[in-house]
């Protein structure tokens, strides 16, 4: 068995097609863009492929889970401000600061007449404790606020508002506590890390590889965990969760760790945005980025992690051009493309990638993601049934796994009845 | 007590208590709608705060006509009929194009209805412009009336509470005394069962959908006596009224009007006390570990599936 | 002057100066051939022969274009007249515009695009405060040049920027004075929009009442931006009975405020209340009926009895529809062109740093709002006025100060 065989029957990277599709995004994102654009451009890409780790996050969560959180802006926020403090306490040294009353402290401390630093911002003079920051505190509000509803059964729509309404309250949050968070304005001026120039182009060019090598990572490791039991477990779930429950599952452990998941990356996004792009602002933490951002995963095709990228960088390149041309029409192309996509493109751009390497044969046709290649493919007709029949017709678990990613137009596949079921007053009986 | 005299403390109670109550009845307009589709169809309409929108540009527009023509004392009348004829037109159109072939994807329909509010949004940038604009109240709106010599109690407000009592009588007699109401609540309860019994779902759906709809357009006409109207004033309220509509418990017109009165009051109070950012941070804290506790919001329907 | 006629006149301009110059009709003005390229633009700005490429950065969409828009037109103005009265050193200014979309990165990200692929020789851009503090460091990276038209909080002087309005002192302290005087005023109620802006100044009100005043603050409120409910601090105002509310309330919630101050009873008849929030642009939303009667702090205002500023509306009106309000920040952004085209003239030369060097010391004598002079921190010496509004929507001047330096760092103020 050679590499390449080894390779491309490997679960982890979803056979042939996984590593063909992952080796192509690793092209374009090391060698094509990085020659085809200019260092303004890429970094501008580099900043879009920060939101590709929310994007990937919501693809395991959503595309997979079945959980559509309106919130992971809160997490992307939370990495990147936990980043741009760091890079704030060291560009407010007391010989650059010393025109403030205090020098020492961050300028917008000063301004709102801090006259030390607040207990919280400690920390973050110490780059790992940053680090470890980055991946903990956005992990455990994750865990707060998803053991607090998952225990308790909240789901669907519910969820959704909720993490909306936390998404609403934070920003409220930072931009009302603007001495200990520079507010509106956000944390600007980041200059350097440990010394080295951030702002440079050469510096640009090395976080933007650093970039694309974490979300080349972070998509292997959600590719591993959804190869995994666990990640079967997750679609089962998504379609049919009461029996998932019935065979024995704590059902609401397996969300909030994807929850969790979701929140790691998003965070890792967000740090890595703050050091590409030089400040962090509270227009990232609220409700319009965080629900803009799943339209980038729903582009690309809700349950593909390729896609999830190709769909955020799509939708950039959009804004950016659109918005230097025709700026009165970008909103009516976004509010646009959130309708087709769910109404017409349910799988995005993975679907039709999909629908059309079938029809011309350029693949076998799709072993399944989760790897479980002896299992029969389900009839191509089947991934255009509608969501009820699927519903009434998924009927086991085996079933569930079967369809993975190309049922993904079913991801809520409840039923009326279902609904019902969901419904938090339901449960209240 | 704290150097005010009891006189002094008495007034700013009773005003106090008035300015909770008109953030009630904003509150309370608002999730009305949404509440009704909530309940109807476990959608959440994201574009609600844009179907307001409809309603105060309504008024706005009519105010300069009225302006031109004289009768600026009595259009707000019209404004309000017409601010709901026009939201309910939209609507049951929305719904026939959009809303009915997403329903057994509720996720999916708050991501659609999301991507209508920013259409609609551009929609009234486009056609009014980037510019707040504000609508010319009639004489007898402006001002207050003092109870007492220190009250001030602002006309406005009593009408908009006014306003608000008719269409939740309203809403209430439609639901409970009229056949059509009777078919909501059967479709709600068991549609299959519903449609067996002859009632057509998909218009009852429809229907349900435009007043919801017709029901924000009105809460756009009594927004603009406190406010002024832009294209993203819809945006203003729009989370408020869904803890509303979450925290009252889905499908409950008592749970709504309980929800969206101690929402209401709590944050009044908070921001007395406290800063208003921090009064709005609060009540929403408050909100969100209640519902982690309860989920089934204050008034649930209790249904065993 | 239509985009038609400008475009023509653009064409011929070449010869027509040629003529014009030959007969002898104008003196004093820059022509391209006495100012090579290669000796005017020797940093490989957008400058060539006949033009030179100029930025425009506001938000044209979302929040902010409900302020912005204006700026936009004043620039826009400003520099069509320029270009009718042959241009910069004879070259024609050339508009690029970007659209800031409200986002504070986005202004960032388009000044860069400016800055690095269009090579403008300056931009024209940025309102609040937190977009220009998102762009700056691009500026300074890249060493561009910005106009920046809004009152602002002060604390910041950037070489690369040149501050059009006022600073928070020249805004602040000569109208609590007169307020002071004029009123008897002895207790203050501070009330902002949650942001730096509105912070700053009311840190700078506060220190002046207390320590300059003898007067007394007895509350100070700050409300989310966007909020439109007022009842809670409308209370706490009543039950506090101020002598002068003293208010920086922004965008959005200026109309829930003035409208629900109204209402609760406390119109100009029973309240006196100063604002540095409220220019002629917030009074078309607001209504001047809500207004009447009321106080703004502001270096200009549409009504002023002046010559250049009667040419400047009445150009105004025409190029932008006669319904169009100037206010403060509008005339502040027109100021920006003309700065411009003197320094570039000054200094005989685009580039940056010259420019920068030659602006300070310089007085604008044509200013709309009455000469103004540059100094040599960036801002603008200039006037503060005060006006009451009338229910028309247009304010009378009051009262009109000396002149007042600039201070951006204001000693015992911070």
């Amino acid at each position: 068995m050679n590499l390449w065989e080894k390779l491309t029957t490997s679960r982890v990277l979803g056979g042939k097609e996984g590593v063909l599709g992952l080796a192509l995004l690793a092209a374009i994102i090391f060698i094509v863009l990085p020659l085809g654009v200019d260092i303004f451009r890429l970094n501008l890409i580099g900043k879009y492929l920060t939101y590709a780790f929310v994007a990937v996050g919501l693809v395991m969560l959503w595309g997979h889970g079945g959980v559509l959180s309106l919130g992971q802006g809160i997490f992307f926020g939370l990495g990147g401000y936990a980043m741009a403090m760091f890079l704030k306490l060291e560009a407010s040294d007391p010989i650059s600061t010393k025109i403030q009353s205090t020098p020492g402290i961050p300028d917008f401390m000063d301004w709102n007449q801090l006259t030390a630093l607040p207990w919280f911002w400690e920390p973050f003079k110490s780059l790992p404790l940053t680090i470890i920051a980055v991946l903990t505190i956005p992990a455990l509000f994750a865990y707060v606020i998803g053991y607090a509803m998952f225990k308790r059964r909240v789901g669907g729509v519910y969820f959704s508002i909720i993490t909306q309404a936390v998404a609403l309250i934070l920003s409220i949050l930072i931009v009302g506590q603007q001495g200990y968070t520079g507010g509106v304005n956000g944390i600007t001026d980041l200059k350097t890390m440990l010394g080295w120039d951030i702002r440079t182009d050469s510096a640009k060019y090395i976080l933007y590889y650093v970039n694309g090598l974490l979300l080349i990572g972070a998509i292997v490791l959600s590719q591993y965990i959804m190869s995994s039991k666990f990640g079967m477990l997750l679609l089962a779930m998504r379609d049919k969760e009461e029996r998932v429950r019935f065979s024995g599952y704590d059902v609401s452990n397996f969300k909030i760790f994807v929850f969790c998941f979701a929140a790691i990356l998003s965070a890792v996004g967000g740090a890595m945005f703050t050091l590409q792009v030089g400040f962090m602002s509270p227009s990232f933490v609220g409700i319009v980025p965080s629900i803009e951002m799943i339209i980038f995963c729903a582009v690309g095709g809700r349950a593909s992690l390729i896609g999830a990228v190709y769909g955020t960088l799509l939708v950039n390149y959009g804004k950016t051009v659109f918005s230097e041309t025709y700026p009165e029409l970008w909103l009516f192309l976004m509010g646009g493309l959130f309708i087709a996509v769910v109404m017409f493109f349910p799988n995005g751009l993975a679907g039709i990638w999909n629908k059309y390497a079938e029809k011309f044969g350029w693949f076998k046709p799709k072993e399944d993601a989760s790897g479980t290649s002896d299992v029969k493919k389900p009839e191509a007709k089947k991934f255009e049934v509608s969501a009820s029949e699927v519903d009434s017709e998924a009927t086991a678990l085996t079933s569930a796994v079967t369809n993975t990613t190309q049922v993904a137009a079913t991801t809520k596949t409840s039923s009326k009845q279902a609904n019902v079921v969901n419904t938090p007053a339901a449960r209240g009986a | 007590m704290f150097g005010y005299s009891m006189a002094e403390i008495g007034n700013i109670v009773v005003m106090q208590g008035f300015s909770g109550l008109s953030m009630f009845t904003v509150l309370l307009l608002m999730a009305l709608g949404l509440a009704i589709i909530f309940g109807q169809m476990g959608v959440i309409n994201m574009a609600h705060g844009e179907f307001m929108t409809i309603g105060a540009y309504t008024t706005v527009m009519l105010s300069k006509v009225a302006a031109t023509y004289g009768f600026t004392n009595y259009y707000f009348i019209f404004a309000i009929l017409i601010a709901f004829v026009l939201a309910f037109a939209v609507g049951y159109f929305i719904e026939f194009i959009m809303i009915r072939h997403l329903y057994k994807r509720p996720l999916d329909t708050l991501l659609a209805t999301w991507g209508l509010s920013l259409v609609m949004q551009q929609i009234f940038r486009s056609s009014f412009g980037a510019k707040e604009v504000s609508a010319e109240l009639p004489e007898w709106m402006l001002g207050s009336f003092n109870p007492t010599p220190d009250i001030d109690i602002p006309i406005n407000g009593v009408f908009v509470m006014a306003l608000a009592a008719l269409v939740t009588f309203g809403v209430y007699a439609f639901m409970f005394k009229s056949r059509w109401g009777l078919r909501v609540r059967a479709t709600v309860q068991n549609r299959t069962m519903a449609g067996a019994v002859g009632i057509n779902t998909a218009k009852v759906d429809r229907i349900t959908f435009a007043l919801g709809c017709g029901i924000a357009g009105i809460a756009g006409a009594a927004f603009t006596t406190i406010a002024s109207t832009g294209p993203t004033t819809g945006t203003l309220y729009i989370v408020d009224s869904f803890m509303v509509v979450v925290f009252g418990g889905a499908a409950s017109i008592i749970g709504t009007i309980a929800s969206a009165f101690g929402i209401a009051q709590a944050q009044s109070v908070l921001q007395f006390f406290m800063t208003s950012s921090m009064g709005k941070v609060t009540t929403l804290l408050a909100i969100v570990s209640i519902l982690m506790v309860k989920p089934e919001g204050l008034f649930a329907s209790k249904l065993r599936k | 002057m239509s985009s038609l006629n400008r475009r023509g006149f653009i064409k011929t301009s070449g010869a027509l100066m040629g003529a014009m110059m030959a007969a002898g009709l104008i003196s004093g003005y820059a022509f391209a051939a006495d100012f090579p390229t290669a000796k005017v633009n020797t940093t490989g700005l957008a400058v060539t022969d006949t033009t030179v490429k100029v930025g425009i950065l506001h938000s044209a969409t979302g929040t902010m274009a409900i302020s912005e828009t204006g700026s936009i037109q004043a620039e826009k103005l400003a520099i069509e007249q320029i270009n009718a009265m042959g241009g910069i050193l004879g070259r024609k200014i050339e508009i690029i515009q970007e659209d800031g979309a409200s986002d504070w990165p986005t202004f960032a990200e388009k000044a860069k695009k400016l800055l690095e692929k269009d090579k403008v020789a300056s931009v024209m851009g940025c309102w609040t405060s937190a977009s220009r503090k998102a762009a700056l460091p691009v500026f300074e990276k890249d060493n561009g040049l910005l106009f920046y038209p809004t009152f602002y909080e002060g604390l910041e002087q950037s070489k690369n920027v040149f501050y059009t309005g006022q600073e928070a002192t020249q805004q602040i302290l000569a109208g609590l004075d007169w307020i002071a005087k004029e009123k008897k005023a002895k207790s203050f109620y501070l009330i902002g929009s949650d942001y730096i802006w509105p912070r700053t100044s009311m840190k700078i009100a506060r220190k002046h009442i207390e320590q300059h005043l003898g007067g007394k603050v007895v509350g100070e409120e700050y409300i989310a931006l966007g909020d439109t409910q007022f009842g809670s601090v409308i209370n706490k105002i009543k039950l506090k009975k101020p002598d002068v509310i003293y208010a920086a309330v922004v965008g959005g919630s200026n109309v829930a405020w003035f409208k629900q101050l109204n209402a609760a009873g406390l119109n100009s008849s029973k309240q006196t209340m100063l604002t540095i929030s409220v220019t002629e642009d917030e009074v078309l939303g607001i209504g001047g009926e809500n207004l009447a009667g009321f106080y703004s702090a502001m270096k200009y205002f549409q009504s002023q009895d002046n010559a250049e500023n009667k040419k400047f509306v009445e150009a105004f009106k025409k190029r932008w529809g006669k319904d169009a309000v100037i206010g403060d920040v509008t005339q502040a952004a027109y100021l920006g062109p003309w700065l411009y085209k003197a320094a570039v003239e000054r200094a005989g030369s685009f580039d940056v740093d010259k420019v920068q060097a030659a602006l300070p010391g310089y007085t604008l004598k044509e200013a709309p709002e009455g000469p103004v002079t540059v100094e040599t921190n960036h801002h603008l010496t200039t006037k503060l006025r005060i006006g009451q509004w009338g229910k028309d929507g247009q304010a009378k001047v009051v009262y009109t100060s000396d002149y007042i330096k600039p201070d951006p760092f204001p000693k015992g103020y911070q």
